[in-house]
């Protein structure tokens, strides 16, 4: 047992660092610290800046750009992307799409939109859920009928992160209503300048726009933009829920939003001491410093199963579990450490106004997203349950 | 980076996993508690027959020269079947005060007999009021000459009953909770003016509170520097804090094992009561626990290891111990409750196994200090920011 990395990783580790600390605008890194919007073009910018280094999407096969990383170099830039205070590269395009293809599609479909989405030409969203259809997925409704050459694309999905930034989106659509609810999903790939798509947006509590309802009214979708073969389209999804969990946990971001925590209630003063003095306010921080402690060693562990093994276990799950308690945690600690000056909110423009502790308490809404996203945490405790444990 | 055990680490852990399925299955176990001496001459020897006596000691000392790590295998397995042998007593803090500070006179003398299994040690440091403050020491060891005399008195000493010799600490100099002034003595079991009031603890070990009355010692029972004991005792302790969370993720393994079993062979409406989510995302709780405790533990005994190499300070190994305490105590607490509501009135029997595991974990999520304990020591460690969590 050796829980140290190796000269080589570090080498590699330092070299991430350097050229992420050296890489990152500073206007962006500031928005991202300062939990501020994004624009589209913020996040394009990045992803550009990404691409040429070539570090866009290291998971792919070196052939489309891939990087020929190791789990566990993989692992490292993911944490020190996260702990730089990067821009996120948006993962509809370059992770899911992008896997899917890989796995499915036909040569041409990959030679079309792979390098597009490598450079960020096509901006991705994904259209899963719909309304009567979230952890109960397979019971969606948009329906697509043959008609020729093309699919006439009709019915509604909804959460769309960023469907307001987006050309294309894919789709889970139900091109045969008589089969078994699995079976009689296909996969399509739609440009959302196709007419009879409506883009509406869903203003989350704190007031911030980053999700969408899709309509789609009569959209022709040409046949060579369904991925895989008709009625196959529950088995992309499946193998798209299997991809990529090992970076769920987000210890990278943690660890910077701990230390950031810290820092402030170290400078907030209760009775002329800071608040992080206060023993019963220290301790709520240290169990969740404890548990991310803890979490990165299981985190590493799961990354060592499968540099030894080639694949890991339905236990995977906990990484979001557990990852996405601690988000929430230290976003609720963050605003108990603001104590009352958490209320302020809007406007944020006027002189003297502390707008990153105007930040703090919109946060800890929005986070409340992380355990009802991508899966609910009830949701991986099932899949858990099931899948790890044989209940 | 690797989490996995070595191919000499797997061997021996799966001989010692062996071993205790073999000699030390739960009836066995229950007749080695009830019986008078409270422990198993036989499966002691046995014990040290496989060599895990020698582990933690240094080569030169006639041990296999590992760490922390190297035992992390052997004390799941113990925790798992629930072994009261005194094998960590005598190795930590014990027997690694007599590593680290014993005269290579004392060490000769006594080391070789811990690992032939023929030395059993405990370590008597707990005074009444002094809780978990390892400086809390009053018992008094004056200068008689050329030797000393001790005075005193020391409570929950485990199995001080069935060792041969004690580690005692005394103060040299000082009041109490001075830093400075500990001193340690190696003291015989039998010594005049020792007298044990030893008692049977809740989960089943083996336990005594001291009373010493003009003790009389010879100048060589000192280990060490008058009054320059406590880093020393400091470090012993921690050692012994990451064994004995191996032997708590060894205990939540057969506590999870044992109610995943439970909930699919245990029916009621018809149905295995393992098919109720309600219960289904308990366990997956629980699991979680478990292997979070287990990663910490891991981090825990690499990092001792590290800081016995030289390789941290003092405060990072604090900070990382105490992190492992207080998770590992949090776990083995709601493991522990879990197991038990999760096998109904079953678990409330002595006759389940799992019960007397919950009885365990409940009482090492206290020892050498609760999770309250181990926040406030933590956090005294922070140097504030650090770049790594781990």
């Amino acid at each position: 047992m050796d829980l140290n990395y190796s000269a080589q990783e570090l080498a590699f580790r330092d070299e991430v660092r350097a050229w992420l600390d050296a890489s990152i605008p500073a206007d962006l890194r500031d928005k991202v610290l300062n939990y501020r919007d994004l624009a589209k073009d913020d996040l394009v910018r990045w992803h550009k800046i990404l691409a040429k280094k070539g570090w866009v999407a290291p998971s792919w096969p070196r052939e489309w750009g891939g990087t020929d990383w190791s789990p566990v170099e993989r692992y490292i830039f993911e944490e020190e992307y996260a702990y730089a205070g990067a821009p996120p590269i948006v993962p509809f395009g370059p992770t899911m799409c992008a896997s899917v293809l890989l796995e499915f599609g036909t040569e041409a479909q990959k030679r079309h939109f792979l390098p597009r989405i490598y450079h960020c030409d096509d901006f991705w969203c994904q259209g899963y859920s719909e309304p009567g259809s979230g952890s109960d997925l397979a019971s969606l409704k948009t329906r697509a009928e043959r008609h020729g050459d093309h699919y006439v694309v009709n019915g509604q999905k909804i959460w769309t992160t960023l469907g307001h930034y987006g050309d294309w989106i894919f789709c889970l659509v139900r091109t045969d209503a008589s089969s078994k609810k699995q079976e009689g999903i296909s996969f399509l790939l739609i440009d959302m300048k196709t007419p009879g798509i409506t883009v509406r947006p869903l203003i989350l509590l704190d007031e911030g726009h980053e999700v969408n309802e899709v309509f789609f009214d009569d959209v022709k979708v040409p046949l060579e933009n369904r991925v895989h073969e008709e009625g196959k389209g529950w088995t992309v999804a499946k193998y798209l829920l299997g991809h990529e969990r090992l970076n769920t946990g987000r210890i990278g971001a943690s660890k910077r939003e701990l230390l950031k925590l810290k820092e402030y209630a170290a400078h907030a003063p209760k009775d002329g001491r800071p608040l992080l003095d206060d023993p019963r306010f220290r301790d709520k921080v240290s169990r969740v410093e404890i548990e991310l402690m803890a979490l990165e060693i299981t985190n590493l562990r799961f990354v060592d199963e499968m540099r030894r093994t080639g694949r890991i276990g339905a236990e995977v799950s906990m990484l979001k579990i557990k990852g996405t308690e601690i988000q929430q945690a230290i976003t609720e600690l963050l605003m108990q450490a603001a104590g009352p000056l958490a209320q302020a909110f809007r406007p944020i423009d006027y002189e003297g106004f502390d707008g990153f502790t105007a930040s703090i308490a919109p946060r800890y809404f929005n986070f409340r997203k992380t355990s009802i996203y991508a899966g609910s945490n009830e949701i991986q405790r099932n899949i858990i349950a099931k899948a790890a444990l044989g209940l | 980076m690797d989490f996995q055990y070595t191919e000499e680490q797997q061997l021996l852990a799966d001989s010692v996993a062996r071993l205790v399925e073999k000699r030390y299955d739960f009836e066995s176990r229950q007749r080695i508690v009830a019986s008078h001496a409270g422990h198993s001459d036989e499966a002691w020897r046995e014990l040290a027959g496989l060599g895990l006596l020698s582990l933690p000691f240094a080569q030169d000392d006639g041990g296999y020269g590992g760490g922390a790590v190297d035992l992390i295998g052997t004390m799941e397995a113990i925790g798992a079947g629930l072994v009261v042998e005194p094998f960590l007593s005598t190795l930590a803090p014990a027997g690694r005060l007599v590593a680290c500070c014993g005269s290579a006179a004392q060490r000769a003398a006594l080391l070789p007999a811990i690992i032939d299994g023929t030395l059993k040690l405990a370590f008597a440091h707990g005074e009444r009021g002094a809780r978990y403050t390892l400086s809390r020491v009053e018992t008094r060891a004056g200068k008689a000459g050329e030797g000393w005399v001790l005075n005193g008195e020391k409570v929950a000493v485990l199995h001080a009953p069935m060792a041969d010799r004690l580690v005692v600490s005394a103060r040299t100099a000082g009041v109490p909770a001075d830093e400075a002034g500990i001193g340690l003595f190696v003291v015989d079991a039998q010594a005049p003016g020792l007298a044990m009031r030893t008692y049977r603890t809740v989960d089943n070990l083996r336990a005594a509170d001291l009373v010493l009355k003009d003790v009389k010692l010879p100048a060589g029972a000192l280990l060490g520097e008058a009054g320059g004991a406590l880093p020393a005792i400091e470090e012993a302790v921690d050692f012994a804090i990451v064994l004995l969370c191996a032997e708590a993720v060894g205990a939540m393994r057969y506590a999870n094992e044992a109610t995943l079993e439970y909930l699919k062979t245990r029916r009621q409406f018809g149905v295995p009561i393992g098919s109720f989510q309600a219960l289904q995302h308990r366990t997956v709780d629980m699991t979680i626990s478990a292997e979070q405790a287990r990663s910490i533990t891991y981090l825990a005994c690499a990092r001792v290891d590290a800081a016995a190499r030289g390789e941290i300070d003092a405060a990072e190994r604090r900070r990382v111990v105490s992190a492992a305490k207080v998770k590992v105590a949090d776990a083995a607490r709601h493991v522990g409750q879990e197991a038990i509501q999760l096998h109904g009135g079953m678990g409330m029997t002595q006759e389940m196994k799992v019960s007397h595991t919950f009885k365990r974990l409940a009482m090492i999520a206290q020892q050498f200090g609760d999770a309250e304990h181990h926040l406030e020591r933590f956090a005294a460690a922070d140097s504030g920011a650090g770049r790594t969590a781990g």
